[in-house]
């Protein structure tokens, strides 16, 4: 990697409050806290504009928590249920928790339900709840995936939710900025996946210390909003507490395709002497990475591996099934088979991300190849992994490869990008997509 | 307080794994840390502390992560840095987090005693001045919620006063 080092940038002394400079984050959580300008380590109480959680830390907690206290949601208009972790149902208890969750929000008449049909970080900005301005929480870390909307959204706790929808209110440190600036562009076969892991490997699962990451540079400028998601998407597994891009023309677009016109775009951007870290990249040198199991910072470049043969490839979650992943993993895979001792399972990410695929021949090809289409839910990615058998190497586009992440803790996992896991699947072994597309 | 020590990057699914979380809290807190240490869950006493490496409590959002600790009785997790979800999501269902920067000075299985708002570790056995140990102060309204034993009672509390 051509990289300089990491550069501190004083923050300015500026007397006057309103004219102090800001970081894109700064601005979010300021808008948020009701001020004009917020300083970075001080504690803020924001009102929150949305609140989305799922079926696994929603309703089954929340609900009689709220009832227990005797408090009501503060505005059902601005919570979003989305059942996708224990779907399709598998046994009673994933069968009694999907039917609380259904039952609650009939029960509370909830505006906006969505149910099966994909995985909370995607479905919500598909449906045009995320825009640029808004600060917003969501159950699971990987909820930051929002952030690639110019949005300040973050992962919490059930009981954390439960005092968000009680009161619409939500304290915070306000961050501290960390910008990763990408110049260059990204070569075939290399993907915001590659981008995500190659900064794991240098800063570690807790180099942002719960910071605010801001993705930057040409190359990201360059990222349709699917991989900008899969980058926001792994900011939590860097340590951040969420991960933002300023939106630009193409977050316009992307959202007036979901039905949102008049979308600000220009007010949400980090002034140019705001205070923050920075650190460099030139993404037209970065090779595909890959993270070998155990943790997501054990990362390499595909090159350095030792052969490692797989039983499955898996290509899944929020993180590396949207349309962009399972175009990538086509443009890989079409015209061949893939490997006969390897399983190849694909789970998009939404039925939305599904139907885009269906309708540009991509589901065809992936199929064509052999692979095995499975519902578009967390799946194998929150524990689910019944599809997966115990004890296999697999080579997965999803996030997050922790011992038992994804089901068996005798499951060796290997994360990389939907480029890499599809010709891995073709190969049979662990392998640079670039050789496949050369 | 008889003293656990774990390593480095405890994450969220060593302490409550993906596969048992459609249970109740008594079948996650039988897996608690049975992948980093074995048979630990069922040894910790009410009281215990445990005293980890950097980044404690690193993955998923899950607060049952935490909870666990409480369900099985520990007063406190100290350790050099924290998750930063874990750290809200810890205060939140009650339990107390020190971040000490020489928390790898102390040994398992030692005798300590902490003071949360003095942000002060006490090693029983080291003589002075070697067994002072400081933390990083944790805000008062922190604190509170803890000593409420997390949020929810705080919330209830907050709520009849309106």
């Amino acid at each position: 990697m051509n990289s300089q080092a990491t550069v501190e940038r004083a923050a300015r002394s500026r007397r006057q409050v309103d004219t102090a400079p800001s970081t894109l984050a700064q601005k979010l959580v300021a808008r948020a806290a009701g001020r004009e300008h917020v300083a970075q380590g001080e504690i803020v109480t924001c009102q929150v504009d949305l609140a989305m959680f799922h079926d696994s830390s929603g309703p089954r907690r929340l609900g009689p928590m709220l009832t227990d206290l005797g408090a009501t949601l503060w505005d059902k208009n601005k919570v979003v249920l989305v059942i996708d972790h224990h779907v399709p149902e598998l046994d009673d208890e994933s069968r009694r928790i999907v039917r609380d969750a259904r039952d609650w929000a009939k029960s509370l008449a909830l505006p906006h339900v969505y149910d099966s049909i994909g995985i909370s970080h995607v479905v919500v900005p598909q449906h045009g709840h995320i825009r640029p301005g808004m600060f917003c929480v969501g159950s699971g870390s990987h909820a930051a995936t929002g952030g690639a909307f110019g949005a300040y959204v973050f992962g919490v706790g059930a009981t954390e939710m439960l005092g968000v929808v009680s009161t619409g209110k939500i304290w915070l440190k306000v961050p501290h900025t960390i910008f990763m600036r990408w110049s260059g562009r990204l070569t075939v076969g290399v993907s915001a996946k590659d981008m995500a892991l190659e900064m794991l490997g240098r800063f570690g699962l807790n180099g942002a210390q719960y910071g605010a990451i801001e993705y930057c540079g040409e190359a990201v400028q360059a990222l349709g909003m699917s991989e900008r998601m899969t980058l926001c998407n792994m900011s939590s597994e860097l340590g951040a507490q969420t991960g933002l891009i300023a939106p630009d023309l193409t977050t316009h677009t992307w959202l007036a395709a979901t039905g949102k016109q008049r979308i600000e775009v220009d007010r949400w951007a980090s002034d140019e002497d705001a205070a923050g870290t920075f650190h460099h990249f030139d993404a037209s040198t970065l090779a595909p990475q890959v993270a070998l199991p155990g943790s997501p910072a054990n990362v390499r470049p595909v090159d350095d591996l030792e052969p490692t043969r797989i039983d499955v490839a898996y290509i899944g979650a929020c993180t590396g099934a949207k349309i962009g992943d399972l175009r990538a993993a086509a443009q890989v895979l079409a015209g061949f088979q893939v490997a006969s001792h390897v399983k190849l399972l694909i789970a998009p990410a939404s039925e939305c991300d599904r139907w885009l695929a269906e309708r540009d021949g991509i589901m065809r090809r992936l199929i064509e190849a052999g692979a095995t289409i499975l519902p578009s839910a967390c799946g194998a990615c929150a524990g689910h992994g019944q599809a997966i058998p115990e004890g296999s190497t697999v080579v997965s586009s999803t996030a997050s490869n922790f011992k038992g992440r994804l089901g068996s803790t005798h499951t060796r996992v290997f994360l990389a990008s939907p480029y890499t896991v599809a010709a891995s699947a073709l190969r049979g072994v662990i392998c640079d997509a670039r050789d496949v597309l050369a | 307080m008889r003293v656990w020590k774990l390593p480095d990057d405890v994450d969220t699914d060593q302490l409550a794994p993906a596969s048992s979380l459609k249970f109740e809290i008594e079948v996650m807190a039988r897996h608690c840390l049975e992948s980093v240490r074995p048979g630990c869950a069922g040894k910790v006493e009410r009281g215990d502390v445990i005293v980890a490496g950097e980044n404690f409590g690193v993955g998923s959002s899950r607060e049952e992560a935490a909870a666990v600790l409480v369900y099985l009785g520990v007063a406190g997790v100290i350790a050099p840095s924290f998750a930063g979800l874990y750290y809200r999501n810890a205060f939140n269902v009650g339990l107390l987090l020190l971040t000490c920067p020489q928390a790898s000075l102390i040994e398992d299985g030692e005798a300590i005693e902490f003071d949360a708002r003095a942000a002060r570790v006490t090693r029983i056995n080291v003589s002075a001045p070697h067994d002072q140990l400081m933390c990083q102060p944790i805000p008062e309204f922190l604190l509170d919620m803890v000593d409420a034993g997390g949020l929810v009672p705080q919330l209830r509390t907050r709520l009849a006063q309106h």
